[in-house]
């Protein structure tokens, strides 16, 4: 359980190189600390769900990132927002 | 017989013949939907836009819960992914791209525009927004207003509500909603008059 405003990171994990997946993080934000804007509920998860299993309800948050952490020439301030399950976020 | 080989319309009856039999969704159902679903069109993200820009309980209650903002203007949401709705101010301009697929707003806005699929505009989009809205939209954001691209990747769908323009006072809803287009609602143009 993460709250507003704390700062998380996007588990810097690839589980695409071990097989098939559906994996609703993108790619340029593995590893990337940001912070939690909101709860946003709690949804199945589509890694299974995708695959017919059965999928367990998980928390999603909107997590802000800047965007000079993800790509260097990007104008600092910018700003990414992204929904991210719980079990892709871990405390820095 | 493989399916996957099958024809597709003939796959398609079959398929909605088994779901009313089985009673789990009735053709009277799908036949709502499909109609729901095809009438979609930026109109209707426009008509809350326009409600939003002169009432500030409505404008309020859309920016916490999207949903019920547009089910009371009429819009069907049921079995819609929850609809989120991001402000757009004088310090902060969003613009919604979905990086891993083509998730949209389609509830609220209908079927999305041919370019948001691709992957040109999703690529460019989270990297390089400002260049991308100036060069293909002439939509220049101030290097003082922030840009907050939201990728839409998991379970909701977000539509922006941009900024009322100035030259619009006194006008009424119907007047606001003729001047919101769909690029406004995604954060790609912004409204003038």
């Amino acid at each position: 359980m993460f709250a507003a405003g704390e700062t998380v990171r996007v588990k810097d994990a690839w589980p695409e190189a071990a097989g098939p997946v559906h994996i609703r993080t993108p790619h340029y934000v593995r590893g990337v600390t940001g912070e939690v804007v909101r709860r946003l509920g709690a949804f199945a998860n589509p890694e299974d769900l995708a695959f017919g299993r059965p999928a367990e309800r998980i928390a999603l948050y909107h997590v802000r990132f800047q965007k000079g952490a993800i790509w260097p020439e990007a104008k600092p301030d910018d700003e990414l927002l992204i929904e991210i399950f719980e079990h892709w976020l871990e405390r820095p | 017989m493989n399916v996957t080989e099958a024809d597709a319309l003939r796959l398609l009856a079959a398929v909605r013949r088994l779901l009313d039999e089985k009673g789990i969704v009735s053709s009277a159902e799908v036949e709502a939907r499909m109609a729901a679903t095809d009438a979609a069109s930026p109109g209707q993200g426009a008509t809350m836009v326009a409600r939003a820009w002169v009432d500030p309980d409505y404008r309020a209650l859309m920016l916490e819960d999207g949903t019920k903002a547009a089910e009371e203007m009429g819009i069907m949401m049921r079995g819609m992914p929850p609809l989120g709705v991001l402000e757009n101010t004088a310090d902060v301009h969003h613009l919604v791209v979905c990086t891993l697929c083509s998730c949209y707003p389609r509830a609220v806005l209908g079927y999305p525009p041919f370019w948001y699929k691709s992957a040109a505009f999703r690529a460019r989009a989270v990297r390089d927004p400002r260049a991308l809205l100036a060069a293909e939209w002439r939509t220049v954001i101030a290097d003082t207003v922030k840009v907050r691209v939201v990728d839409s990747t998991a379970d909701y769908r977000w539509m922006v509500l941009p900024m009322r323009p100035a030259g619009t006072e006194g006008w009424d809803e119907v007047r606001l909603a003729a001047i919101v287009r769909e690029g406004d609602m995604i954060g790609v143009t912004v409204p003038a008059v």
